[in-house]
């Protein structure tokens, strides 16, 4: 099964974009967004490793013998709430350092410090 | 085979993410890829996970980023330096990250490790000890609570920090005079507003549901937290923030984010007065089945209340400053007065 981890691969590739977003981009709200990106790949991740091939979804029932591994959900659902949380302080910060510097550009503010 | 579609899908949607420079389109495109996590979650069994992605995802962060657009301007400048190292140090990470998973189990191989260590026994044993269908609400509600409840703390404090950071003086906001400028999308679009009026009941019916069905079905306090924030912040963009705060002011919200965190916390203590662990709800009442349910229902409100009012708490801190930063800009140009 040539394609068994390409899910992980895929979670990786996601989460390198972000990465890149975070590092090479000026824009404050753009780093931000790579942020979600990163995010959002290590959920891809948790979340595919608790498939089990067959199984249905952990919600008990009669009939069904096999299920998917409920314990990822349940940390990945918490997870997901507080990164809005955690991205709406971020995005509250940016506002402050717009009122304060006229602008979001990592460039133009680093300008303005050393000046 | 649907979910490599997905994933191919998430693939160029972020690799659209980074290319693009209006930050307008880069949120749509968030949005898009909220919604693709979503159905890719589904098709990995997650739809607890799903739920909440989808509502967070598409919905509360697309709004939490259009207001910030608005105040920041969407356009984004190019960098003029050629990002060559980041491009170096990201390769090389991912190279390594790649060869570390030459080890790991296969997809969806039911004798990985991470399915044969607790999770046997929640799948056999949680019908008996906690009697509930989902297993999921049984893992995060009662079996792991104490984490659960960290999270919400987490949660409360970020919402405590905007506060801090954004927070407008109420002088600030109702000394200056009415504005006259053009009014935004709650006066000009009258279907949007017909069929809000009648999405809206709906909306909060569907929150209720998810609230107080996530012991059966997926769902849950923090699910329905953020679909009943969506709704109120529906009805704050199309009718207007004077009139969201009409119906419920402010503070109310910060009292009741409050309250919920309070309310998860004292399920705690009196699980300890009444002779158990910190969140071991067995204690409760005199039969243990009972007890669990009691005690997911509580905590489950608790995280509810506390994330809904968390929610809305941080868009109405977000339009509050913004309403007093177009306000001074009209006061002023007046006081320069035409001369």
């Amino acid at each position: 099964m040539i394609l068994g981890l390409a899910n992980t691969w895929v979670a990786i590739v996601l989460m390198m974009i972000g990465l890149y977003i975070v590092i090479a981009q000026g824009n404050l709200i753009k780093k931000i967004i790579g942020l979600t990106l990163f995010q959002t790949s290590v959920f891809i991740f948790y979340i595919s490793m608790g498939k089990v091939a067959g199984g249905s979804a952990p919600i008990l029932a009669q009939g069904i013998t096999e299920y998917s591994n409920p314990l990822p959900h349940a940390l990945i659902l918490t997870a997901i709430v507080v990164g809005i949380s955690t991205t709406a302080l971020a995005l509250s910060l940016v506002v402050r350092i717009k009122e304060t510097y006229g602008s979001i550009e990592e460039e133009e503010i680093q300008a303005q410090d050393e000046s | 085979m649907i979910n490599f579609v997905l994933l191919a899908l998430l693939l160029i949607v972020a690799v659209g993410i980074m290319r693009l420079q209006d930050l307008f389109a880069v949120t749509m495109l968030l949005s898009i890829y909220g919604l693709m996590s979503a159905t890719f979650f589904v098709a990995m069994d997650a739809v607890d996970v799903a739920f909440t992605e989808a509502s967070v995802g598409a919905g509360i962060s697309t709004l939490l980023l259009l207001v910030v657009i608005s105040f920041t301007g969407r356009a984004e400048r190019k960098t003029r330096h050629k990002p060559y190292v980041a491009l170096f140090v990201v390769t090389v990470i991912g190279m390594l990250l790649l060869y570390g998973t030459s080890d790991m189990p296969y997809f969806g191989s039911s004798d990985a490790p991470i399915h044969n260590h607790v999770a046997p026994r929640y799948i056999n044993d949680s019908m008996r000890e906690i009697g509930v269908p989902n297993i999921v609400t049984s893992v995060l509600a009662s079996y792991r609570a104490f984490d659960t409840f960290g999270e919400v703390v987490v949660i409360f404090t970020a919402g405590i920090a905007v506060l801090g950071l954004l927070s407008v003086s109420s002088k600030a906001l109702s000394n200056s005079q009415p504005l006259n400028r053009p009014r935004g999308l709650y006066q000009q679009h009258i279907v949007i507003r017909i069929v809000a009026k009648i999405l809206l009941p709906f909306i909060f019916l569907f929150a209720l549901y998810v609230q107080f069905h996530g012991d059966f079905g997926p769902g849950g306090g923090f699910q329905a937290g953020v679909i009943f924030a969506a709704a109120f912040i529906l009805y704050a963009m199309t009718f207007g923030l004077d009139a969201a705060t009409a119906v419920v002011k402010p503070a109310v919200i910060e009292l009741i984010a409050a309250v919920g965190v309070l309310l998860y916390g004292s399920v705690g203590i009196a699980t300890l007065l009444s002779g158990g662990n910190f969140f071991d709800y067995d204690y409760l009442l005199a039969d243990p089945i009972a007890g669990q349910h009691l005690g997911i229902l509580l905590i489950e409100l608790g995280v509810g209340l506390t994330v809904t009012c968390v929610m809305v708490m941080i868009c109405f801190g977000f339009s509050l400053r913004r309403k007093a930063h177009e306000q001074k800009a009209v006061m002023n140009i007046s006081e320069r007065g035409p001369k």
